[in-house]
């Protein structure tokens, strides 16, 4: 028997414009990866006492995801391990074919929100050091986010300052489920140093603060809490806004990650009507809620809103600005939204270069 | 049209799967308890590779907090969202009037047919003693 | 130009007030009666809506002598039913029964506050309609009081508040569901928490503007709540009306649930159409505060956006400032939109308006 396929490529090489993802979530091959950057004792605490955070589990995410580690099922490397450890294969499935110029690291599951906070400190140190080490430096395409212990806003800023002059750093990365709003005055020590080091902060969906998943406690489902991330999201740039964070850090950029964004001009006008009734509270803010939001918040894409018909989405995208997106596809992850299928609407060719690049270049420092 | 021979059909066990092409046209080839289907390797919704999607079987509920179980093998859910598809229509279990995947037929066709013609045989060389599955594209 | 609206208007969301604890002792049982006294209990004032606040009550309709705002009929008539030719409103009282801790202490003040309404506004005032008030914290207790007032048909709606002790599609409150369409009342979810919960998912805010605010997000993870759980398969004539919630937010979060759903509507079987299918044929919107776009075009594209133009019911959220002088109705929008939303609507929502009132 002498049977064999084609060994022509089944995904077909085009000259796809270049893009920057604002979202790609790189993994540990092993749980190891961390060591050379942790003590001895930290090494054994993990061991002895694991990563707590204030969700119930040892291991795994508060709600079982819809398929393991919350990956596209293809996106497994061939040398094994979890989705996104491999930049052999990240490179060979993603940035290459999708021709990525820029893309921002956010690692996710690194130590943030752990409730020994010095255990947060350290491990997300580790995350840092790992980033330059098996990805920065490995593919010049990539670039790190800051990843800083959030609950000590003062060693987050000091971890801040230590990459100030690194070109390899972009952003400082938050999650939104934090204990407190995020725009409480806890957190401003994290908004100082970002804006004086010039790095937007990027504030990517989860995490566990201990709050309920919604305002009437948890809710019984997985699509729940994923929907419910955009509220979570709403909230917090609700008290970004109205607790004055923009107004006291006017340099200050901040990116909304994977929460969604259709939600936004709603939100804007809201905030706008009930601040103009209830303005005597928040002396404090200057202008319109919207209008801080205009001059310092982006929002990338994934998961993008898919509206029927999806004309909609232009409304809204509209509506917020063509000038506020940054294109992510959350590559390894399932909800991933692919540069080619995901925005099939028929738009400018500026607009497509601001929403795939344009954007990024211009918030994410020296990437142009 | 013409009739394409893509793979040998014992190369294909029963509940696994097999991408191919015809003429460029990826297609993901599943067999169902010894019937072959052929899909489009792309889900209607944003492209994602559907051969490696994970077989399942289908849920529904009369009413809420009551599961049944059925169609056991026979959905195959995009390995990116999610979404289910029944391997033997194309049909999305959502919306099923508004999301359809593309579907091939798979005939078994002997090596001895075969080797007669008219087929397009690819870069599949033919045995007499095989079995060989069949897309007309 | 403002809206001259149709004689004939219902009204759906309108807030007589408790004048004070005093006007609930008549009609409160000995024991209640004796432990507000005797345990010195305080009006049960929400910090929802803070009394002095601009949002609480428009400043031209607050009474000259300091007292509570919208608390007497004659203010009502005058403020809320007259100006906007209403021929029907529907009083949803915020008497912040839900937010006691005591499910029997919860059940007897709704017990009192129903009973005082029925006697100090419905009894006097042929306008006007309520909604049932429940110990929400004990779907039993909540059953036992709808089956109390149901057989008076003036009370069209059951009345929760967005935020509670738990998601509101959860099994525990499907009783209450269940009594509700048992009777052909609508079951009303108004703005407000029972601060049993931090007021949003990330905790508690600084200010009230930030507690006003996210009331949408807590509207919107009810929307999902009651979707996801399958309460409009198990009660499909049922009809939930979010009051004072905004509509600007619901394309977005249905699309953004919709995406999800084709993904993951595994976990929830039971939900076989499509969330915004849901919405169009089991929830609506009152009209205030309207949170719209500055534009009238971008007002117009978000009706587009809904898809239907049977989802909004008119309402003045009276006292609530939140518009000024008759503007009820935002400017730009066809006639036959307002006149859905004026009279159309809310008849197809609460069947006992079409009821003879005896």
């Amino acid at each position: 028997m002498n049977v064999q396929l084609r060994d022509t490529p089944l995904v077909q090489a085009t000259s796809k414009i270049a893009i920057a993802d604002g979202d790609i979530h790189p993994a540990r091959f092993k749980a190891s990866e961390f060591d050379p950057w942790l003590d001895q004792k930290w090494r054994d605490r993990i061991a002895q006492f694991g990563t707590r955070q204030r969700q119930p589990w040892q291991s795994g995410p508060a709600y079982p995801k819809s398929q393991p580690n919350a990956s596209r099922r293809d996106a497994v490397p061939p040398e094994g391990g979890k989705q996104g450890s491999s930049l052999a294969f990240m490179q060979q499935q993603h940035l290459d074919p999708n021709n990525v110029v820029l893309g921002i690291l956010n690692p996710l599951g690194s130590g943030q929100g752990i409730q020994d906070v010095d255990l947060s400190i350290a491990l997300c140190h580790a995350t840092n050091e790992w980033q330059i080490a098996k990805w920065t430096s490995q593919d010049k395409r990539l670039k790190a986010s800051v990843v800083v212990a959030y609950e000590d806003p003062i060693a987050s800023a000091a971890e801040i300052r230590r990459y100030a002059d690194n070109p390899d750093f972009v952003q400082v990365l938050l999650l939104s489920r934090t204990s407190e709003p995020l725009g409480s005055r806890k957190y401003w020590p994290i908004y100082e140093a970002a804006a004086e080091v010039g790095m937007p902060v990027g504030i990517h969906a989860f995490g566990y603060g201990g709050n309920p998943m919604t305002p009437s406690g948890y809710p019984s489902y997985y699509i729940e809490e994923m929907v419910g991330h955009s509220q979570a999201q709403q909230s917090l740039l609700n008290s970004l806004v109205v607790e004055g964070v923009f107004a006291r850090f006017p340099t200050l950029k901040t990116v909304m990650i994977e929460g969604g964004s259709a939600w936004a001009p709603a939100l804007a006008w809201r905030l706008d009507a009930a601040w103009k009734r209830l303005r005597a509270e928040t002396p404090h803010l200057a202008r319109l809620p919207s209008e801080y939001i205009r001059d310092h918040v982006w929002w990338t894409t994934q998961p993008l809103e898919e509206p029927e018909p999806r004309s909609h989405i232009a409304d809204a995208i509209g509506w917020t600005g063509w000038d506020k997106f940054i294109f992510a596809t959350d590559y390894p992850h399932w909800d991933y939204d692919d540069p080619a299928t995901s925005l099939p609407l028929k738009i400018s060719e500026s607009q497509r270069h601001d929403y795939f690049i344009g954007n990024a270049q211009r918030v994410y420092r020296g990437v142009a | 049209m013409s009739r394409h021979v893509v793979a040998a059909a014992s190369e294909i066990a029963p509940g696994e799967r097999k991408l191919v092409s015809v003429r460029g046209r990826p297609i993901a080839i599943f067999n169902l308890d010894g019937e072959f289907y052929g899909m489009l390797n792309r889900c209607p919704h944003q492209g994602g590779p559907m051969c490696e999607g994970k077989i399942t079987g289908l849920v529904t509920a009369p009413e809420p907090g009551k599961y049944d179980y059925s169609h056991a093998g026979a959905i195959v859910r995009c390995p990116w969202h999610g979404w289910e598809f029944n391997i033997r229509t194309g049909q999305s279990y959502c919306e099923p009037e508004r999301f359809k995947t593309r579907t091939y037929p798979v005939e078994v066709a002997d090596g001895a047919a075969v080797v007669e013609g008219p087929y397009v045989a690819e870069r599949i060389a033919v045995s007499v003693e095989e079995r060989y599955l069949v897309v007309d594209l | 130009m403002t809206h001259i609206i149709q004689p004939g208007a219902i009204d759906c969301d309108i807030h007589p007030n408790v004048p004070n604890v005093a006007a609930l002792l008549p009609y409160m049982e000995d024991h209640w009666r004796e432990q507000v006294i005797v345990r010195g209990i305080d009006e049960l004032a929400s910090i929802a809506y803070p009394a002095n606040s601009p949002l609480t009550c428009r400043s031209d309709w607050r009474p000259a002598d300091g007292s509570q705002p919208a608390s007497s009929l004659a203010q009502v008539r005058a403020q809320a039913l007259d100006p906007f030719a209403t021929s029907i409103a529907i009083a949803n009282c915020l008497y912040g029964v839900q937010l006691l801790f005591s499910e029997d202490m919860a059940a007897a003040y709704a017990r009192a506050v129903n009973k005082w309404m029925a006697a100090e506004w419905l009894d006097r005032e042929p306008r006007l309609r309520a909604s049932i008030i429940v110990a929400a914290q004990n779907p039993e207790l909540a059953v036992d009081e709808i089956e109390r007032c149901a057989g008076d048909k003036r009370f069209v709606q059951v009345l929760l508040l967005v935020s509670g002790d738990q998601p509101l599609g959860k099994r525990q409150m499907w009783p209450i569901y269940a009594a509700a369409q048992r009777h052909g009342l609508a079951v009303g979810i108004h703005a407000g928490s029972s601060y049993h919960n931090p007021p949003t998912s990330v905790g508690w805010p600084s200010y009230y503007t930030e507690d006003y605010v996210s009331q949408a997000q807590a509207f919107q993870s009810q929307l999902t709540s009651l979707i996801c759980e399958g309460v409009f398969n198990k009660f499909p004539d049922l009809k939930v009306v979010f009051l004072e919630s905004g509509f600007t937010w619901v394309p977005a979060h249905l699309w953004r649930l919709t995406k999800f759903w084709r993904g993951l509507r595994m976990e929830i079987p039971w939900v076989d159409r499509a969330p915004a299918d849901i919405v169009r044929s089991n929830v609506r919107f009152s009209l205030q505060p309207v949170d719209g776009p500055p534009d009238r075009d971008s007002l117009l594209r978000i009706f587009d956006h809904l898809q239907s133009d049977e989802l909004i019911l008119f309402s003045t959220d009276y006292p609530h400032w939140q518009f000024d002088g008759n503007a009820a109705i935002p400017d730009g929008l066809p006639a036959e939109l307002v006149r859905k939303m004026t009279h159309d609507n809310p008849r197809a929502t609460y069947p006992r308006l079409l009821e003879t009132v005896a």
